[in-house]
């Protein structure tokens, strides 16, 4: 891909927030999982080949100013993901993908959004937990084995996270410090925000993707999902993948979305 | 220079294998190890251990808050709190502290300090911790990114509360209260002294400068590590052009103190082991939940060194002389602790010394023994130091007076 990629910036819930733009065609929304979006990815290229793809960086993530840090409740991350799409300019209801801590994002904008989403993939998404199905807490982890826990392709998961060779590794470092931060005021402990009693407002075709290796949200959560949505849902699990399983397995992941969007 | 002592409360028993065997003694420590009963005790001898402090030349006592933990089982320090200003008559209680963002509503702190300091007739240190990120964050669910700004309106509130002389209105981010109004009101007038226990951020280095509040260092990891730590606390209040005032700052040390340095490895060297080496093991992971460093930290500390959390977290030692090299336990002879307990307070210029004397697996009687001579023999050779230049502005009034001359003040009050 040589179409270099379109920046700019929406307000959301008072804060700057980086949008990236790649391809043309029908437009498709991306919220990024744990980690944020810090690089364009193999991934947002395969969706790109077909699509516009737009992925704005929430308040606290990757590229946006920090008035997450002003939040005083989850209401003011919903009213941030609206404010975003709000603010996305030529898009009357796209699809909507969003991964993991995103994913939670993409499944309020789509139960509380109604409308204005078309259709919804939700991969490994938080949202919902159980005690009978436990998972690795992804806050307490020691660094070295962050990309243990959250993918299952540690070679791709470095590709997607480690700092490009232009950038100052403090500042990168500062940067992912600041979307765990962001990660954690949305989920902290256990990324429950009471969705399951909002999963029944979504009523678009949803396609829920899980890493076979998820171990921060074991892919039996893919059930619980399905059990709540009121629209019709279709379910893929992605051999090989973890938690990030767009990072983990990019084109597989990408040709169920792309079949799943197109069908 | 004043001298508090401390407790701590690590269970004793914990298994030999303990470190091999077990993740942690923190957040998920295994509650089969406590055995209630055995707690119990313990609880009553840290009470009577501190009365021996109160006795043998200390200037205050004092307890700390931790949850989930073997290594210091004090969920809840005003508990012990309450006894102590029974049990003693005229040093002053420190309490630091309570974890302000555990009290929901953070009224609460205002009622009971202001409780245990009325009635300990205004003796009352009064601790206001940020709070470790096991127990906060891990331990009591809170959300690490809001942890600051959870404790500044705390503070805010607690501080207002005790200085309002009417029912008001609170509208915080986090707390509502249509009627703060906690009663009773500290005796101790605006209120009771306020220490910050910190770790090295530098937010609440300014934060003490800003509120008048002493800033105390209270890691167990030794003057060498932490002195950087307190040179940047003095450089802020320099700064901020406020007096250097040594009686700003606490410090907390280990002692073994005894008539030679082999003799002091030999009676408390298995007890510092056992707290080092086995009670105070925590898992890495509960170190550094995200959020919890602020940016401004977190440039510093990447400035400073790169320390990893697992270095961060670890405070073992192969032996008693290598955490005396480290400098977590300061040994020797009585003249010789002195000498670095002097040496220490000017190289930091720190005029409150947090001492624990009974620590670990110490059996009752050692420690009482410890306590009592580390009160006879060391404390006198620096009790002078900085009481001449300086003004202590950060200790109750009426702690160091005689009880009857302070009942009969009371009484004056009263009337």
């Amino acid at each position: 891909m040589t179409e270099t990629i379109n920046a700019y910036t929406v307000r959301a819930a008072g804060t700057e927030c980086r949008v990236w733009e790649k391809g043309t065609g029908e437009p498709l929304v991306f919220f990024g999982g744990l980690g944020g979006v810090p690089k364009w990815t193999p991934f947002l290229d395969a969706l790109a080949s077909s699509r516009r793809v737009i992925v704005p960086s929430p308040p606290g993530f990757p590229g946006s100013a920090d008035g997450h840090k002003g939040f005083s409740s989850y209401l003011d991350w919903i009213t941030a993901t609206l404010d975003i799409l709000d603010g996305l300019s030529e898009v009357d209801r796209p699809d909507v993908v969003g991964a993991s801590v995103g994913g939670l994002l993409a499944a309020e904008l789509a139960a509380i959004g109604g409308e204005r989403v078309r259709k919804l993939v939700l991969i490994s998404p938080f949202g919902i937990y159980d005690t009978k199905t436990p998972g690795v807490d992804p806050f307490a982890v020691v660094p070295n084995d962050i990309p243990l826990i959250r993918s299952n392709q540690p070679a791709r998961f470095a590709e997607a996270f480690s700092p490009p060779a232009d950038a100052s590794p403090t500042e990168w470092a500062i940067m992912l410090n600041r979307v765990e931060d962001a990660s954690a005021r949305i989920l902290w402990p256990f990324g429950d925000r009471g969705l399951a009693q909002r999963l029944h407002r979504i009523t678009q075709p949803t396609l829920l993707l899980w890493g076979s290796h998820d171990k921060i949200l074991p892919p039996a959560y893919a059930d619980k999902y399905a059990a709540l949505i009121t629209g019709d849902v279709q379910t893929k699990t992605i051999d090989g993948a973890g938690h990030l399983a767009a990072v983990d397995q990019p084109d597989i992941a990408a040709e169920h979305v792309l079949a799943f969007l197109s069908a | 220079m004043r001298f508090i002592n401390f407790q701590l409360i690590a269970y004793p028993e914990l298994p030999e294998d303990f470190v091999q065997t077990h993740k942690s003694n923190w957040v998920t420590a295994d509650p089969k190890l406590f055995d209630p009963a055995r707690v119990g005790l313990l609880y009553n001898n840290a009470v009577d251990l501190l009365v021996a402090a109160a006795e043998s030349g200390y200037d205050a006592v004092g307890v700390n808050e931790h949850h989930n933990t073997g290594y210091a089982m004090t969920p809840s320090p005003n508990l012990l709190a309450a006894q102590l200003v029974r049990e003693t008559s005229d040093v002053a209680v420190c309490v630091l502290g309570n974890t302000l963002v555990q009290y929901n509503p953070p009224v609460r702190v205002a009622e009971e300090f202001a409780m245990l300091d009325v009635m300990s007739g205004g003796r009352l240190i009064a601790g206001f911790p940020n709070g470790t990120p096991m127990d906060t964050a891990y331990s009591y669910g809170i959300n690490p990114s809001e942890l600051r700004d959870r404790y500044r309106e705390a503070n805010e509130l607690i501080t207002r509360a005790w200085a309002a002389d009417e029912p008001f209105e609170f509208n915080g981010r986090f707390t509502q209260l249509r009627y703060a109004n906690p009663i009773p009101s500290p005796l101790q007038k605006p209120r009771p002294p306020i220490w910050i226990p910190g770790s090295g951020a530098v937010e609440t280095w300014d934060f003490c400068c800003d509120n008048d509040y002493l800033y105390a260092y209270m890691s167990v990891s030794g003057y060498y590590k932490a002195q950087h730590i307190t040179e940047g606390y003095w450089d802020r209040v320099r700064a901020k052009g406020i007096e250097p005032n040594p009686f700003r700052g606490a410090f907390a040390v280990f002692l073994a103190a005894a008539d030679s340095y082999a003799e002091a490895k030999e009676k408390y060297g298995p007890a510092a082991e056992y707290f080092f080496n086995r009670a105070f093991h925590v898992a890495p992971e509960f170190g550094n939940p995200p959020g919890i460093i602020s940016e401004a930290t977190l440039r510093k500390m990447f400035e400073l060194s790169g320390v990893s959390d697992e270095e961060l977290w670890d405070f073992s030692a192969p032996g008693f002389d290598e955490l005396v090299e480290k400098s977590f336990v300061i040994a020797g002879s009585y003249d010789s602790v002195g000498e670095q307990l002097e040496a220490l307070a000017r190289r930091t210029n720190v005029g409150n010394l947090v001492t624990v004397t009974s620590y670990g697996n110490m059996p009752k009687d050692v420690a009482d023994a410890h306590t009592r001579e580390v009160g006879a023999k060391v404390l006198p050779q620096i009790r002078g130091l900085f009481e001449d230049e300086w003004e202590h502005r950060w200790w109750p009034e009426a702690a160091g007076l005689p009880a009857h001359v302070r009942n009969a003040q009371v009484k004056e009050a009263v009337r």
